[in-house]
C-alpha cells in the first residue's frame, strides 16, 4: 500500500493529521506569546467554552440549522421548478434568465434590510434571504444538465417515437442529475452562508438568536472565546453539509457517473 | 488504357439483376443541399430490395451518412423523394415493415445496466415488462450477451458495447437495419468477428441491411451489392454485385474472387478520388 494516493485510510488521517498540527502549533504560540484572550483564546481554552455555554450554542446552532434547511429545501424545490420551466421553452429562458442573474449578482446585505422590513417574522425573513443565495446554483446547473443531453441518444428516443415526457423522465432527468447533485453541493454551503450574514444584518436575539447573533454579541463584549466557539461551530456546520451532499450524491450517481468513478487499480 | 476500361472485368456487370424481393426502400431522385449551401447530394436514385445487404461505400464526405440519415427518415430530401415497402414513412413501424438506425458509437444510456438500454425502445413503446424481458433474453443472445446483461456499459469492451446497441436494434424485430459504420471505431480482430455474427443474423433472420463503410473488405465480405459512391458532389458511381453464395466465412475472406473484388473496387474508389478532384 505504500503511498498509494487512493488509499481510503490516508484519505482521512492525512487531513486529521494536518489538523492535530495546526491546533498544536496554534496552543504552542498562544502560550509561548502569552497571546491574551481577548485576542487568541488557546484552542483548550475554546473547548472549555464550548461545553461551558453548550446549552446557549447549542439553542443557537439549532436556530440556524433550521434557517439553513429550511432555505436549501425551498432553494432545490424552487430552484428544480424554476430550472423545468427555463428547459421546457428557449422562450421563457430568454425573458426571465437575466433575472435568475440579477439575483445571483445582488449581494444578500445589500437586500437584507428591504426583506427584513418586509417579511414581519424575523425567521421567515432570514430564510427568504438565504434562500435567495442558494438559489441560484441550482437553477443554473440543473438548466445546464436539461440541455447537456447526448444528441445521440436524442435522436435514439426520437426515432422510437418516445413521447415529450418520456424523454424528460428517462433522458434528461438522469443525464441532468449530475450537475444537480454538483448544484447541490454548492447551493447547501450558500445556504447557510446566506442564513448566518442575514443574521448579522437582522440582528434578531431572543428565542431566535442564531450563532450569527452569538458572534455578533461576543464581538461587543470581547468574549472572544465565546466568538470561536460560534465560529467552530459554523465552520463544522458547513463541513457535515458539505460531506452530507457528497455522500448524497454517492449514493444517487455513484453506480454509473463518471465523476463519481475511482479508478481501479 | 484508362482506369474507366480497367474496371470493367467480367465481375463486375452493373445490368445483372438485383436479387429477388419487392423493394424496402426506393431512393427516387433525392438531392441534398444543407442550409450552409452544401451539396452533398446531386440526386440519388437507388433501390434496395428486401432480404439484400447493401454497402455504400465511399470516400469521406462523399454523403454516406446523408443518405443513411434520409432512409432513416431523419433527414428531408430538398428535392426528390422517397419510398419505404413502396409507400410513404406514415406507415413504417408496421409489422413487417420496421426499420432500425445503429449509429456509429454505441450511444447507450450510461445510468442503465445493459438490459434497460436493450430494453429501452419496448419501454417506449408501452410493450409490458415480463414480454420485453423475454424478448431481451433473446436479443442479448443472439449477440452472444446473456451474461452480461446487469453489467453497466463502462464495464464492457468497444466492442460488447457495439454489441449492446445491435442488440438494442433487433429487440424491435426490425426488418430493415440501417448502419452507419458501426464497427469504424473497432480493431481488426473484433471488427471481422462482429461482421460475421451480423452477417450470420442477416442470414438467418431474413434481415434487410443498408451498412455504411470506409472498409472496401468490410463491403466484399458482407454485401450482396456494393453502392460505390463519390465526393464532389456527392453520387453514385457504380454498383457491383458480390457474386457469391452464403453463408460466408473466413474462408471466403481469404480467396481469389474476394481478392479480385477487393482490387477492382480499389480501382473504382481511386477512379472516385480522380474524378471527384475534377470537380474542384
Ligand atoms: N448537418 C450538416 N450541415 C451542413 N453540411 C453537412 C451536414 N452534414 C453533412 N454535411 C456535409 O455534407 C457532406 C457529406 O457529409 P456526410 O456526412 O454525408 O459524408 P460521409 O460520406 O458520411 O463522410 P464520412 O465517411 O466522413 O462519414 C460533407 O461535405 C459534409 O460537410
Ligand atoms: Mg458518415
Amino acid at each position: 500500500m505504500a503511498l498509494d494516493p487512493n488509499n481510503r485510510t490516508l484519505a482521512v488521517l492525512l487531513p486529521v493529521l494536518v489538523g492535530i498540527l495546526v491546533l498544536v502549533v496554534w496552543h504552542g504560540a498562544v502560550w509561548y506569546w502569552q497571546v491574551p484572550k481577548y485576542l487568541v483564546p488557546s484552542p483548550i481554552l475554546v473547548a472549555e467554552t464550548l461545553v461551558d455555554q453548550w446549552s446557549l450554542l447549542f439553542a443557537s446552532l439549532l436556530v440556524t440549522l433550521k434557517v439553513t434547511f429550511m432555505a436549501f429545501f425551498l432553494a432545490v424545490v424552487i430552484g428544480t421548478l424554476i430550472a423545468f420551466a427555463f428547459a421546457q421553452s428557449k422562450f421563457i429562458e430568454m425573458s426571465f434568465f437575466p433575472y435568475a442573474v440579477l439575483l445571483q449578482v445582488t449581494p444578500v446585505v445589500a437586500i437584507a434590510p428591504l426583506i427584513i422590513i418586509w417579511v414581519k417574522e424575523p425567521t421567515a425573513a432570514l430564510v427568504v434571504c438565504a434562500t435567495i443565495v442558494a438559489l441560484f446554483p441550482i437553477i443554473s446547473n440543473t438548466i445546464l444538465g436539461l440541455r447537456s443531453v447526448n444528441p445521440g441518444l436524442l435522436n435514439l428516443f426520437r426515432m422510437n417515437r418516445a413521447t415529450r415526457l418520456q424523454e424528460l423522465v428517462r433522458l434528461r432527468i438522469p443525464s441532468a442529475a449530475p450537475y444537480f447533485f454538483g448544484g447541490l453541493r454548492i447551493s447547501s454551503g450558500l445556504a447557510l452562508i446566506g442564513a448566518v450574514v442575514a443574521e448579522f444584518v437582522a440582528g434578531t436575539g431572543g428565542t431566535s438568536a442564531g450563532l450569527a447573533y452569538q458572534i455578533l454579541q461576543a464581538g461587543f463584549q470581547l468574549d472572544i472565546p465565546l466568538l470561536f466557539a460560534a465560529l467552530f461551530l459554523i465552520t463544522l456546520t458547513g463541513v457535515a453539509l458539505f460531506l452530507i451532499m457528497v455522500t448524497l450524491s454517492k449514493l444517487a450517481l455513484g453506480d454509473w457517473h463518471e465523476s463519481e468513478l475511482v479508478p481501479e487499480t | 488504357m484508362t482506369i474507366a476500361q480497367a474496371v470493367r472485368t467480367p465481375e463486375f456487370d452493373a445490368q445483372e439483376p438485383a436479387p429477388a424481393g419487392p423493394p424496402a426502400i426506393e431512393v427516387l431522385g433525392a438531392d441534398k443541399v444543407f442550409s450552409t449551401g452544401v451539396r452533398a447530394l446531386t440526386p440519388i436514385d437507388l433501390t434496395v430490395n428486401q432480404g439484400e445487404f447493401v454497402t455504400l461505400l465511399g470516400p469521406s464526405g462523399c454523403g454516406k451518412s446523408t443518405l443513411l440519415k434520409m432512409v432513416a427518415n431523419l433527414i428531408e430530401p430538398t428535392s426528390g423523394g422517397l419510398m419505404w415497402w413502396g409507400r410513404d414513412y406514415g406507415h413504417v413501424g408496421e409489422e413487417g415493415k420496421k426499420l432500425v438506425f445503429v449509429f456509429q458509437d454505441p450511444t447507450l444510456m450510461p445510468w442503465s445496466r445493459v438490459r434497460g438500454n436493450v430494453r429501452l425502445p419496448l419501454d417506449l413503446a408501452g410493450v409490458p415488462k415480463a414480454e420485453g424481458n423475454a424478448r431481451v433474453d433473446r436479443a442479448l443472445a443472439m449477440v452472444g450477451l446473456e451474461k452480461f446483461d446487469s453489467s453497466y456499459p463502462r464495464q464492457l469492451s468497444g466492442g460488447m458495447q457495439m454489441r449492446v446497441s445491435i442488440a438494442r436494434a433487433l429487440v424491435t424485430e426490425p426488418n430493415l437495419l440501417l448502419m452507419d459504420e458501426p464497427f469504424g471505431a473497432l480493431d481488426e480482430i473484433t471488427r471481422n468477428k462482429l461482421d460475421q455474427d451480423l452477417l450470420d443474423l442477416w442470414f438467418e433472420r431474413k434481415l434487410t441491411v443498408v451498412f455504411v463503410t470506409h472498409s472496401i473488405y468490410e463491403s466484399v465480405f458482407l454485401s450482396t451489392r456494393v453502392v460505390v459512391m463519390a465526393a464532389r458532389p456527392g453520387r453514385v458511381l457504380r454498383e457491383v454485385v458480390i457474386d457469391e453464395p452464403y453463408p460466408r466465412d473466413d474462408a471466403w475472406r481469404v480467396s481469389q474472387r474476394f481478392a479480385a473484388y477487393a482490387r477492382d473496387l480499389q480501382v473504382l474508389l481511386a477512379e472516385a478520388s480522380v474524378s471527384g478532384a475534377a470537380h474542384e
